[in-house]
């Protein structure tokens, strides 16, 4: 295995966006190419939606489409599951079942990498269990792995940081040049979510919702950008500080158990009590499980302090067109109801 | 205090006991029907799984009963359980519907939490409290072997109706009984009343497993009476989804001795990891079934029920390695009986060509 590089496929969907930084920095330490899939595109998604149930939320569907795409050209796949990445909170039942949805549906498929990512009770040792699994599988053990470790969580602190002053999006600046190759070069620079302060005057608005939603261009029909052409200035979750987040959900009555969960109700709590946000958008999945549940909360306690809230929700029939239309609708009614 | 909680099936008249022996005045909210999905859904987020809907009926129908507190079970994960009632407060808050709710959850703190909460509840001494304990789990028993019984005699009735009519009315003589002994009583003479009954065939055409989201399973509102459908073509029903195995499986941790899922054995390597819900449960029941020699297996679900899209998702897989066929069923409000009725029919003709094949 040493001698011949082993081609380990990354799909660019789902926690990619949370922790490609991490993966790629870990698995090439330890001497394996890494292959990403490249940004979601029609062909992607048509595959995944032909594979995949047709209950399924449409980030799931894509992911089945980046793996199916990979299938063919890598020795091994990468798809932990997982279960938790913090204490007592949980990310999404799906997850939890992905590797095994994948092996039912995707033909001929791969040995998948699935390691159990669970750190629900004690995350440190959770976490040292998963980083071993990794390294076991493609034969690592003892200071190696615990140097791929340190320099993965390296870059991924500094990327955490960068995307918090709005440098980075959701992976895709630091996606490897080496692998993928062509893939790199479709995303690069320009794919940047800019939330650098715009021109004055501009609106501020809060884009809440899941990174792999609002960071995958193709899902998200770059609405970061449409919003800024009409006037706005994007807050996103990852621009705010995580323990402003994690404050703000301390008003629930009870502790919200999913973390991207958190993610969204915190934001929106932290936003609406800054006279500065002008109005919310929550981009969602179809049929998002969780979204269901904490997006309507949002909702409500936007509504009680009056700060304007527009709930997007996307799956693979959404045109771009009605998208378009509502979002103009929700940006022209901003600052008149911004200035009364 | 008069205390309400939301229906599932017949746990209602487990959940009875159990709170009036604990000296609170209950209010059983008012069967569900169309009526109490429709009252739900209106106040319900539209993404919503379809218990927190329905649920949202019951109490809002119990409060026009006077009910002025709930009391519910919860959750911390993975699934939206464990936040429904967080959501339906908010909901009767901006309604203006005034309920104190009560949510009997795993401890997220304190392991002290679940007894505080059953303190404040109680108002007769805790051996009281026990009494009614038990009295409610043998008649979640008895319900239990009553509903096994039905599964199996109503492909046979000669005069479809027959069981049923026996069935609720035993329901109700459970709900009215005081001791062990009378629990047995009444489910010997049912059972016996049953088996009585004319028959038009020896043998059920064919046997088809039910596996699931709870509460899909076991209320037949929401399902359109599927069993009830299944029997009436014919088809005995087996399940392993039965309220007291729930209980011994949950609250007791398995300590009795009743027959369980054992998903961990028999999902992989379909599934291999717990997945919130029955996920993981339906998939290692489907198993199970195929090694019973079962004809097929529907699978319900609430629509976007997450743990349940998985084990869906890896059905195919089951089938393959089993030959057993697989149904899967999602319910929302928009399911109609017409449909329904349709897909089963369509189920039930494939199976039976299948089966004469096999048997020549
Ligand atoms: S959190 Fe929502 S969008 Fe993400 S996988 Fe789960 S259901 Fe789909
Ligand atoms: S198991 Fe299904 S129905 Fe139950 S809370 Fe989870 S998603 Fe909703």
């Amino acid at each position: 295995m040493k001698n011949k590089k082993l081609r380990l496929g990354l799909p660019r969907a789902l926690f990619y966006y949370y922790y490609a930084p991490w993966w790629e920095t870990f698995w090439q330490a330890l001497g394996v190419e890494v292959v990403v899939s490249p940004p979601t595109n029609k062909e992607i998604m048509d595959l995944g939606v032909s594979l995949a149930v047709a209950e399924a939320c449409l980030p799931v569907k894509i992911y089945y489409g980046h793996t199916a795409w990979l299938a063919g050209q890598v020795d091994v796949l990468f798809v932990p599951r997982l279960v938790s990445v913090e204490k007592k909170s949980f990310i999404c039942p799906k997850l939890m079942g992905l590797p095994d949805m994948l092996r039912a549906a995707v033909k001929p498929c791969p040995p998948i990498i699935d390691t159990v990512i669970n750190c629900v009770r004690q995350p440190q040792e959770g976490l040292a269990a998963a980083v071993e699994d990794m390294a076991g599988r493609v034969g690592f053990r003892g200071r190696e792995v615990q140097s791929a470790r340190e320099a993965a969580q390296e870059r991924y602190l500094c990327w955490l940081e960068r995307q918090q002053m709005g440098r980075a999006n959701g992976a895709t600046d630091l996606t490897s040049a080496s692998a993928a190759g062509a893939a790199v070069s479709e995303t690069g620079k320009p794919g940047l979510i800019d939330s650098a302060p715009a021109q004055a005057g501009s609106l501020k608005v809060g884009l809440v919702g899941h990174a792999y939603l609002i960071h995958d261009r193709f899902l998200s029909m770059d609405i970061p950008a449409k919003v800024k052409k009409m006037g706005g200035e994007i807050t996103l979750p990852e621009n705010l500080p995580p323990d402003q987040i994690a404050l703000a959900c301390r008003q629930l009555p009870k502790r919200l158990f999913w973390t991207l969960g958190q993610k969204i109700m915190g934001s929106v709590l932290s936003l609406i009590e800054q006279d500065s946000i002008a109005g919310i958008i929550h981009l969602t999945a179809f049929g998002c499980g969780p979204d269901s549940l904490v997006g309507d909360l949002a909702e409500r306690y936007a509504r009680r302090r009056g700060t304007p809230f527009l709930l997007l929700t996307i799956d693979e029939h959404t045109g771009e067109a009605g998208v378009n239309t509502r979002l103009e609708a929700f940006m022209d009614m901003l600052p008149r109801r911004y200035s009364a | 205090m008069k205390v309400t909680f939301p229906h599932m099936g017949n746990v209602w008249v487990i959940l009875k006991t159990f709170l009036a022996g604990m000296g609170l005045e209950v209010i059983v909210p008012p069967p569900c029907t169309r009526r109490t999905l429709e009252i739900g859904v209106r106040q319900a987020p539209e993404s919503a799984c379809l218990p927190l809907k329905v649920n949202l009926g019951n109490f809002l129908e119990a409060k026009s009963l006077g009910a002025d507190t709930i009391v519910m079970a919860g959750g911390v994960g993975p699934c939206r359980i464990g936040y429904y009632a967080q959501i339906q407060r908010e909901i009767l808050q901006d309604m203006g519907c005034d309920y104190e709710m009560i949510v009997l959850e795993p401890p997220d703190v304190h392991l002290s939490e679940v007894w505080d909460k059953l303190k404040y509840l109680k108002r007769r001494p805790w051996r009281k409290v026990l009494q009614g304990f038990i009295l409610a789990w043998y008649k979640a028993c008895a319900v239990d072997a009553l509903e096994q019984e039905v599964m199996a005699l109503r492909p046979l009735e000669a005069k479809p109706g027959l069981v049923d009519a026996l069935y609720r009315k035993a329901i109700l003589q459970i709900d009215a009984a005081g001791s062990k002994r009378q629990l047995r009583k009444i489910v010997r003479e049912t059972v016996a009343e049953m088996v009585a009954l004319p028959r038009q065939r020896e043998y059920p055409i064919l046997r088809i497993g039910v596996v699931g989201e709870i509460y899909t399973v076991l209320e037949p509102m929401v399902n359109l009476n599927l069993e009830k459908r299944l029997g009436a073509m014919g088809v005995e029903v087996v399940r392993k989804l039965f309220i007291s195995r729930w209980i011994n499986d949950n609250l007791f941790k398995g300590i009795l001795p009743l027959p369980s899922h054992h998903a961990e054995k028999l999902a992989p390597p379909f599934l291999n990891h717990f997945v919130g819900g029955h996920g993981w449960e339906s998939v290692g029941d489907t198993v199970a079934f195929a090694r019973q020699g079962l004809d097929g297996v529907i699978q319900l679900a609430p629509l976007t029920c997450m743990p349940e899209i998985v084990a869906h998702s890896v059905m195919p897989a089951v089938q393959q390695a089993t030959g057993l066929p697989v149904m899967t069923i999602y319910l929302d409000e928009q399911t109609g009986e017409a449909g329904l009725q349709t897909r089963l029919e369509a189920f039930f003709d494939m199976l039976q060509w299948q089966k004469g094949k096999r048997t020549g």
